[in-house]
């Protein structure tokens, strides 16, 4: 991955988000307070100005970036989450071109990013559970021999199938847990806007 | 949707504008996003701000002024402010003596407030973080994000605020903050949902016959639903919530608020005040205080929120302590 290629994930993500913002908040509307659509609409579009601005050199120069754009600009807990998962990844990819290895713990460091701030765990009914399936089938495709493309097709396929897996949950952490075992029956925002990023990075690496 | 917008999308940007029009008391900062007074304090004290997502009014900016707030951050709908505009109003309310912020107690609100308190104190500034959470429709648990911030933030910010402009210090403001949100209880119950500008619907759909019993203050849907009941049935489930999670003997002092989420009549709230007021007296406790009226809103969700505080001697001289503030305002 390099900088370039970053850049064209960020845009894929930003397209990706806008075609589902009504999706997403819909499913907040269920279990949350309506705003994950709009919130992440606006913080990527941010990320759009933020990255046209400036020249950068890296992977992790474009990320960490788009992370501290996030952070200032989404608001509730998707900003500091989103955020500091993209600043972690941003700040493993120093060089000017990442193979898959160095992309795979990358991403390993932004899972670890939001379970830190977050303190979720997986079966919260959150972004984690989405992002833990990705990433370790992310691991299983690179030791298969699977490239960059492969791997990031079977983490996007992980991670929706986790976010549909969040329906049957009860939500312990964020908003939706005030609402117990009412939020069991809905699939979880987060987990879903995680869904499309993986997708993002899929549809990006193979072109 | 029938909402007097111009867009959706610079709902906030407007309101602001129209508040800073308003009331020439305060000082409304459009780019950064925060409200602080426009006069002074132009002594050491110590800074309290808060912040949470907008659609809460007149909370917060509404009790930025002398003896209340020194500056707020108000976020986009129902969303938390980010760590750049709290730490704007960190710098605006620190006059040397440290900042207290008051935070809801919901996961961003959390989050964003975290952020900005390190980024405040790699500046140098002292930060103390008071957090409210007084809802009891939520268990504090493994299962959930703990309780709310709702109702009592009015309390603290106006108890906490009183102290500070007597010149307390930093712990000593912080301190009784927390001794105010420990001793508040909330519950709330809505009529109807409320619909944010940016989705266009209602948070849930409730039938004419139905109400939401647990709710908080984003439009999410309540702990359950029941059918509607009469006014004093309504009260005696929110009372008997409030009052078995915080006992109150007859020798207690309390100081009660019944707030309307937005869309209520002040004649149901005064209706409910008196029911409330019945059970109260029912069991010896003394109404030591009272407020009326919409404090903590929710959009226009019809619904009512009340607040019990166990309230001592301290902190009933502050509550009366003089207050100037678009919201609050009384003693001067």
């Amino acid at each position: 991955m390099d900088a370039a290629l970053a850049r064209a994930w960020v845009q894929a993500i930003a397209a990706a988000i806008d075609e589902h913002t009504d999706q997403l908040t819909q499913l907040d509307s269920a279990i949350g307070d309506a705003d994950h659509g709009a919130n992440m609409r606006r913080g990527f579009s941010a990320c759009l100005d933020a990255l046209a601005d400036t020249p950068l050199e890296t992977p992790g120069d474009v990320l960490v970036r788009t992370g501290a754009t996030l952070i200032s600009s989404v608001g509730g807990a998707a900003g500091p989450l989103y955020g500091s998962a993209f600043r972690a990844i941003g700040r493993a990819l120093a060089g000017p071109d990442a193979g898959a290895e160095q992309v795979l713990s990358a991403l390993t460091e932004g899972l670890t990013a939001v379970k830190r701030l977050g303190a979720a765990v997986p079966g919260d009914k959150t972004i984690v559970d989405a992002y833990t399936p990705a990433v370790a089938a992310f691991e299983q495709e690179l030791w298969e021999g699977g490239g960059l493309a492969a791997a990031a097709a079977h983490a996007a396929e992980a991670a929706e199938a986790g976010a549909r897996a969040t329906t049957t949950m009860q939500a312990r952490k964020g908003r939706a847990s005030y609402l117990g075992p009412r939020s069991v029956g809905h699939q979880d925002p987060g987990a879903t806007s995680t869904a499309l990023i993986f997708r993002a990075l899929a549809e990006v690496t193979v072109r | 949707m029938k909402k007097f917008l111009n867009s959706p999308d610079t709902v906030l940007a407007d309101a602001l504008a129209g508040l800073a029009a308003a009331h020439p008391d305060l000082s409304v900062d459009l780019d950064q996003r925060i409200i602080t007074r426009a006069h002074g304090p132009h002594r050491a004290k110590v800074g309290l701000i808060s912040g949470g997502g907008s659609g809460h009014e007149p909370l917060h900016g509404g009790f930025v002024g002398a003896g209340m707030l020194d500056a707020a951050c108000p976020g986009e709908v129902f969303t938390s402010p980010v760590p750049d505009q709290i730490l704007a109003a960190t710098r605006a309310a620190d006059r040397g003596a440290g900042v207290v912020h008051i935070v809801k107690n919901y996961t961003g609100d959390v989050m964003n407030f975290q952020m900005a308190a390190e980024l405040a104190g790699d500046e140098g500034i002292a930060v103390r973080t008071v957090l409210v959470d007084d809802d009891v429709a939520v268990q504090d648990s493994t299962y959930t994000a703990g309780r709310r911030g709702t109702g009592a933030t009015v309390f603290v910010e106006k108890i906490a605020g009183a102290h500070a402009e007597e010149g307390a210090d930093l712990d000593g403001v912080a301190e009784i903050a927390r001794r105010v949100n420990a001793a508040s209880r909330s519950f709330a119950v809505a009529l109807t949902a409320c619909t944010t500008p940016a989705s266009g619907r209602p948070g849930f759909d409730l039938p004419d016959d139905e109400i939401e019993v647990g709710v908080g203050i984003h439009g999410e849907p309540g702990r359950r639903r029941e059918k509607l009941a009469g006014a004093k049935e309504i009260v005696a489930t929110a009372m008997d919530a409030i009052l078995s999670d915080q006992p109150l003997d007859p020798a207690d002092r309390t100081i009660v608020m019944v707030n309307g989420l937005g869309g209520t009549p002040l004649l149901e709230l005064y209706l409910v005040f008196g029911e409330v007021s019945a059970v109260l007296a029912d069991k010896g406790i003394t109404v030591a205080r009272t407020l009326v009226g919409n404090y903590v809103t929710s959009l226009e969700m019809a619904g009512v929120s009340i607040t019990v505080c166990r309230a001592d001697e301290q902190m009933l001289a502050l509550w009366d302590a003089p207050v100037r503030t678009p919201a609050l305002r009384w003693g001067c």
